[in-house]
């Protein structure tokens, strides 16, 4: 209940305030996103499996968003940023479908 | 959920499922877990709103490399170079196009102009202006051939630009004067008494051409052609009988060099 107020709070504030994404973020906000979603969904499959902590939530969380910003900060200093990108985004990505299948079974049992 | 509900006669025994949980966790909103989840989904929200409003304003070029960058302004500068080259061979022949109109215009108005005088001279379009009628009664019978060309000699003297006789007859270079049983006959016109000359030049001017002592008026009026002239000035002669344009059969221009 709050949880999906947050979200929506978040989604509100960002929609008002407009903020010009600083220049040295621009290649990270995006991969940076795609890993908190991660983190998210990660954290409804384990509340609903009834493992759910909120501190692993907010180690994984920020970590997760570190991490992925980290490697695209390497991959661009190696040269190879954007196929680094790629690969991170793929990864991140067959994560959240696995997580996302989790929580389909448990919610519908489907 | 459905087979765990009869082997848990005890609510606290049994894990929940995962339904269950949601359902708890939406009846019991301040829980530390909660409000946890709240704030990182609040940051997630946040960062993919701005994300995505910073990717709809310039989604072209975000994420490219610097070599792409450096070709792609290379390549929009070397398109502009040769818009501008483009630009500037147009807009030259723009301004050649209406040199040339403009002479062209002025060529015709200039033809224009000069086919509107030899018209006029050579009697193919009717004109119109200030100038005298001559009304000449001739009662007798007396006014011939020489005293008619005596009094187009007077008036062509005085400047007369456009001479008709009678409303119908041009009087131009190649007019002929011939006596006729009554009256005269010119370029193959029977005309009869009494005779009205138009002419459009200065009327003060062609007035006088005619009344001056032992002219055109003096002799009409002697005794012996008994006679009389009426010469009216008006700033509005309209003469409106043309004659077709002569084929010259034999003369050329010859070109002086």
């Amino acid at each position: 209940m709050i949880a999906g107020l947050g979200l929506l709070l978040g989604v509100v504030l960002g929609l008002l305030l407009q903020p010009q994404v600083p220049l040295w973020m621009e290649p990270y906000l995006p991969i940076a996103v795609v890993a908190a979603l991660d983190a998210v969904f990660g954290a409804l499959r384990a509340f609903l499996d009834g493992i759910f902590d909120d501190k692993v939530f907010v180690v994984s969380f920020v970590s997760n968003v570190l991490i992925a910003a980290l490697i695209v900060y390497l991959g661009d200093k190696l040269g190879v940023g954007g196929q680094l990108s790629t690969g991170v985004i793929v990864v991140l990505g067959i994560r959240i479908f696995s997580n996302v299948a989790a929580i389909r079974r448990h919610l519908f049992h489907a | 959920m459905t087979e765990q509900k009869p082997t848990a006669p005890d609510p606290e025994e049994p894990p929940p499922s995962g339904r269950a949980r949601l359902l708890a966790a939406l009846r019991r909103p301040w829980s530390r877990g909660q409000v946890t989840a709240a704030v990182l989904l609040a940051v997630v929200g946040f960062g993919s709103v701005v994300q995505v409003r910073a990717n709809e304003g310039s989604d072209r070029y975000v994420g490219m490399r610097q070599g792409d960058l450096i070709q792609l302004l290379n390549s929009l500068s070397t398109a502009s170079q040769r818009a501008e080259n483009e630009i500037a061979k147009l807009q030259q022949t723009r301004s050649t196009l209406r040199n040339d109109t403009d002479s062209r215009r002025a060529a015709l108005e200039r033809a224009r102009q000069q086919a509107n005088t030899l018209g006029i001279l050579a009697g193919t379009l009717p004109a119109q202006g200030p100038g005298v009628r001559a009304t000449i009664t001739d009662p007798n019978g007396k006014v011939g051939t020489d005293l008619m060309l005596n009094g187009i000699e007077e008036l062509r003297d005085a400047g007369a630009e456009v001479i008709e006789i009678n409303d119908s007859v041009r009087v131009i270079a190649q007019t002929s004067f011939k006596d006729g049983l009554r009256g005269i006959i010119v370029d193959g016109h029977q005309l009869s008494p009494p005779y009205t000359i138009d002419a459009i030049g200065n009327p003060h001017t062609l007035a006088q051409a005619m009344a001056f002592t032992g002219g055109f008026i003096d002799e009409i009026e002697s005794p012996a052609i008994g006679g009389k002239v009426v010469v009216a000035q008006s700033q509005s002669i309209e003469i409106a009988s043309v004659r077709q344009p002569a084929q010259a059969d034999y003369a050329r221009p010859a070109h002086s060099g």
